[in-house]
């Protein structure tokens, strides 16, 4: 079925420094299940953008399949979208930034997208420092596919099949950081005052961003027993801290009370106010990020929040010394190099 | 015994040891031919494997200009033992065989009906020089040498070729025209120089090049304006990329910024590199991935969806013999099905077939216009014979007035006088809509881009009848695409015939030589060459117009011949195949023998020379 929002505006509605309200970040309306953990995380998605005032046709959305991919639909209806095929949207994302490193990629993914089909390409991304942000909408079962196991479902956790999971699960921030991630968090569909800020740091972070959202399967994994439903969640959850973050063209105007807090200021010009609660953990700093994640994952916690990230990241354009200018803007006159060249690369030839 | 005598037609063949240097020294013989003004073809037979395993380098000689394989070998040199009891096996009665008898030939590979010349090449190699790598390098050199005297080969022209060679490192050039020199008196001193097969310089060359297909390829994605290319490695393909990057950081950095206007991504897989190459097409760049057989198969779910997204893709595929390695170091045209029929679902890819490094360098610019103006994947179909060897080929030229055609975008402009856009909706009839880049206007134009369930306006639906109407007007741009396409080029006999062949790609030399041999035989034959896929109109009618048609490939399913009946949904007896895929190219005796057999009142005799003398070496 098909779903045209309604175009009549509230005039009342709060407008962003473009003049946008947040109804021109929104999408189609979802035909998720109701509750779906995935429409709230489009929710932050869509809260996000507009308080950062992005101009939505600057930004590209691409998904695999699933319906966690299905979910760009849902949000950002003025950008373009690309729902490519299961598992393989880094390597779109990635030939995309290629083509124009102008746009911000959002890519969105599900556990089974991204951990088992999509591993690969997860991977190689990472390691690349891909500019954009990789969003996985974590249930730990393939919804679309009628709530099979996915590979992030902890041992032992049990789907409404009732069938324990016999095997290891793969944890996305700690392979991330092992990868060489440049900017891991993880957070709760549940918790939009935590996963907004961190969608907004992600986004002003040049280089490979991955937010791991646990994000409840209502119809399939939502039951006693399972490691990912919201009741478990909201009882094992523990924050790395409060991140709040502070776009390059705002004042810093709230006050935060004394304690262990430290601005970080992104290569944008924004500042990322954090308040750390977990004590053990250095965000700055790769191996305290990886003991912090290890500890809390053996201590049964779901560590939440930022986790790490390098201040100092370089993309792969700046790696790979591309031009400034975007790819698919160079004409002839900038790629064609002219018969005359080629006359002496026949010379050469005989 | 009687000893061949040719001037200036024959096929000489070299055994060497992989990772030996060989092919240096074997290039630098078939390059002195070549600037002797007669045309020439080599060809690599090199195993997968990175040293020591047998290594097979043959060069035909031919005034008349035929480049293709003939078959048979003239004048073997072999200088590896492991291999020479297949070599002197495989020379002509009458013909030569030159080896390194350091280690002298054992007594039961003697033939007497053929001449055997015996150069001590490791013995000498081994008396000049003390360095273990120099006595590999030099032995190959020295060889050489001894053919310039054996073939009466121009010696000036050698060293010449070795100054060019290694200008800037001139320190190398003195020891290797000795080396030249240490061969050349050998044979003169010891041998009837020259041989009854020999070289007299010519003019049949002209302004022609030698090039190999893959290096044409990498310049014509350069010229094509290719900015994002993606790749994962393997043989026969990866030379495609590999040129690409040679001549971009020569000719694409910016003046101004010293930056790359171009990408090389290395991916993890083909199914990467061609996500890749839809991402980056999808977005507006011209990309480009090259691959093998292999590779085709891991990308065809990503040809499905931009056959159904319609996002240009362009997609070179260098064929190779089947799975695992070993034969696929072997040319074959063993892609065409998989290639033309790639993914799930009704799919029909467009394919270009290629036929010399020039053709290789105008079809790669081409595909970059042809993916964006027909917005879906372009594969380019060559192979291993013609991307990693050396073809005699005209020169390549660019018209500098030509501009890239970007195929149906919409700017800023145009959308905003746009009342609604819809990224499906055929509004000229010709099958083929208006594509927007993302990024281009505030509010107009954007769309979700999926592989179906969509209607005109890219809006959800699965609703059966829109996907149905989708479809029929793919099948209205396949009809477009036909326009399109290069067409394919006939070559009528002088005497009237109901016979044709049909060929494509590199099994043009060899079919057009046997074309000749046949019309000696009483069997004129109209030619077909067909150069792309969907078949222009011009392959129904030259079908028709025939009573046989021989579809000569490289395969052993008679791909294209399986593909010309689906289309135009022929029963089995009007097309005859000719096949070769035993990893050689086909040969021109080959083809010769396989239509006689097949022809009604014909009988074969079994390959045999049937005629000695100068100049026409032709046997059955
Ligand atoms: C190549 C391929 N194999 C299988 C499928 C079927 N499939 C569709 S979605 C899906 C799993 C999706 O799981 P996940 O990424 O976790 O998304 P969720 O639906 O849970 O949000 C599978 C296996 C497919 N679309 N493509
Ligand atoms: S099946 Fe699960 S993941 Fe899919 S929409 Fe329903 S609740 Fe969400
Ligand atoms: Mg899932």
């Amino acid at each position: 079925m098909s779903y045209q929002l309604p175009k009549f505006r509230h005039p009342d509605l709060p407008v962003n420094t473009l003049g946008y309200t947040r109804a021109d970040y929104e999408g189609a309306i979802s035909t998720l299940c109701a509750g779906c953990g995935h429409d709230s995380i489009s929710g932050a998605i869509v809260r996000a953008c507009h308080e950062l005032a992005l101009e939505p046709h600057r930004i590209a959305k691409l998904s695999g399949i699933g319906c966690s991919s299905k979910a760009p639909t849902y949000f950002l209806g003025k950008s373009h979208g690309f729902n490519s095929v299961h598992g393989r949207m880094p390597s779109v994302v990635s030939g995309a930034n290629m083509a124009n490193r102008d746009l911000l990629y959002l890519g969105v993914s599900g556990d089974g997208d991204t951990a088992s089909i999509g591993m690969g390409q997860f991977a190689h991304a990472v390691r690349r420092n891909l500019n954009m942000v990789y969003i996985v909408m974590n249930n730990g079962c393939y919804g679309l596919t009628k709530g099979q196991d996915s590979a992030t479902a902890d041992a032992g956790s049990a789907s409404k099949k009732g069938d324990p999971n016999p095997f290891s699960a793969i944890d996305l921030p700690g392979l991330a950081l092992q990868l060489g991630a440049t900017f891991v968090a993880r957070s709760f569909s549940g918790d939009k005052g935590q996963l907004v800020p961190l969608i907004k740091a992600a986004i002003s972070h040049r280089g490979f961003a991955l937010i791991d959202v646990i994000s409840p399967c209502v119809t399939f994994n939502n039951n006693p027993g399972s490691t990912k439903s919201y009741d478990f969640v909201r009882e094992h959850a523990e924050a790395t801290g409060t991140v709040d973050f502070v776009p390059m063209r705002e004042e810093i105007t709230a006050s935060y009370p004394a304690g262990r807090t430290q601005d970080v200021t992104l290569h944008d010009g924004s500042v990322l106010h954090l308040e750390k609660l977990a004590p053990d953990l250095d965000p700055f700093d790769r191996v305290s990020a990886m003991v912090a994640l290890q500890k809390h994952s053996a201590e049964g916690q779901i560590l939440t929040g930022l986790i790490y990230m390098d201040k100092d990241s370089r993309d792969l354009h700046d790696v790979m010394e591309t031009s400034r200018r975007p790819l698919n803007s160079l004409t002839e006159q900038d790629l064609c190099p002219g018969d005359k060249v080629l006359a002496n690369i026949n010379a050469s030839l005989r | 015994m009687q000893a061949l005598q040719s001037v200036n037609e024959f096929v000489i063949k070299f055994a060497n040891v992989n990772g030996t240097g060989s092919a240096s020294a074997n290039n630098l013989f078939a390059k002195a031919i070549f600037r002797m003004g007669l045309p020439v073809c080599p060809k690599n037979i090199f195993p997968s494997n990175i040293q020591g395993l047998p290594t097979w380098y043959e060069v035909r000689v031919s005034e008349r200009g035929y480049l293709g394989r003939r078959g048979g070998v003239d004048i073997m040199l072999s200088v590896n033992p492991q291999s020479m009891p297949q070599d002197i096996k495989e020379v002509e009665p009458g013909g030569y065989f030159i080896y390194d008898n350091t280690k002298p030939l054992d007594l039961r590979l003697m033939r007497n009906d053929v001449n055997i010349i015996g150069i001590p090449l490791t013995r000498m190699c081994n008396e000049e020089y003390e360095d273990p790598r120099q006595r590999q390098l030099f032995r190959n050199v020295i060889y050489v040498g001894a053919l310039a005297a054996l073939l009466d080969i121009d010696f000036a022209v050698l060293t010449g070729l070795v100054e060019d060679q290694f200008k800037g490192k001139d320190k190398l050039i003195l020891p290797n025209i000795h080396a030249l020199e240490l061969g050349y008196q050998y044979a003169q001193e010891h041998f009837d120089c020259p041989l009854g097969i020999r070289v007299r310089a010519s003019d049949k060359v002209g302004d022609n090049i030698l090039l190999d297909g893959n290096t044409a390829l990498g310049l014509g994605a350069i010229y094509g304006g290719a900015t994002v290319a993606a790749w994962y490695p393997i043989t026969p393909s990866t030379s495609v990329v590999d040129a690409f990057d040679r001549y971009a950081k020569r000719l694409r950095i910016d003046p101004g910024t010293g930056r790359k206007n171009y990408a090389i991504l290395q991916a993890e897989d083909e199914l990467a590199a061609i996500g890749m190459v839809v991402g980056a097409s999808w977005n507006g760049a011209r990309a480009f991935t090259a691959t093998s057989g292999p590779g085709l198969s891991l990308m065809s779910e990503f040809l499905g969806l931009a056959y159904f997204a319609e996002i240009p893709t362009v997609l070179f595929d260098v064929q190779r013999a089947g799975p695992s390695t070993g034969m696929p170091t072997r040319t074959q045209q063993s892609d065409v099905l998989s290639a033309a029929y790639a993914s799930h679902g009704d799919t029909k890819q467009v394919l270009l077939f290629p036929s010399t490094p020039r053709e290789c360098f105008d079809f790669g610019a081409l595909s970059f216009d042809l993916a964006e103006r027909l917005q879906t994947p372009i594969i380019l179909m060559t192979d291993l014979d013609l991307g990693m060897n050396d073809n005699m080929s005209p020169p390549l030229t660019w018209d500098d007035a030509r501009r890239y055609d970007r195929g149906k975008v919409l700017n800023a402009e145009q959308l905003e006088e746009m009342e609604r856009y819809g990224r499906y909706l055929d509004v000229d009839g010709d099958g083929i809509c208006y594509r927007t880049i993302p990024g281009t206007h505030p509010d107009k134009g954007a769309f979700f881009t999926r592989g179906t369930s969509r209607d005109e306006y890219a809006v959800y639906t699965e609703k059966g009848e829109e996907y149905e109407k989708n479809m029929h007007r793919l099948m209205a741009k396949w009809e477009t695409i036909k326009e399109w396409v290069p067409r394919p080029v006939e070559t009528q006999s002088e005497q009237g015939t109901d016979t044709a062949i049909l060929f494509y790609g590199t099994s043009e030399e060899s079919s057009m030589e046997a074309r000749d041999y046949l019309a000696e035989d009483g069997v004129p034959l109209n030619a077909m060459r067909v150069r792309a896929f969907p078949f222009n109109h011009e392959v129904a009618d030259f079908i028709a117009r025939h009573e046989r048609v021989f579809v000569i490939e490289q395969n052993r399913d008679a791909q294209l011949r399986t593909l010309l009946m689906a289309e135009f949904e022929l029963g089995p007896d009007k097309l005859k195949s000719v096949l070769c895929f035993d990893g050689n190219p086909i040969s021109a005796r080959n083809i010769r023998k396989q239509i006689l057999q097949q022809m009604p009142g014909y009988n074969v005799t079994p390959l045999r020379r049937e005629r000695v003398v100068a100049g026409a070496e032709i046997s059955s």
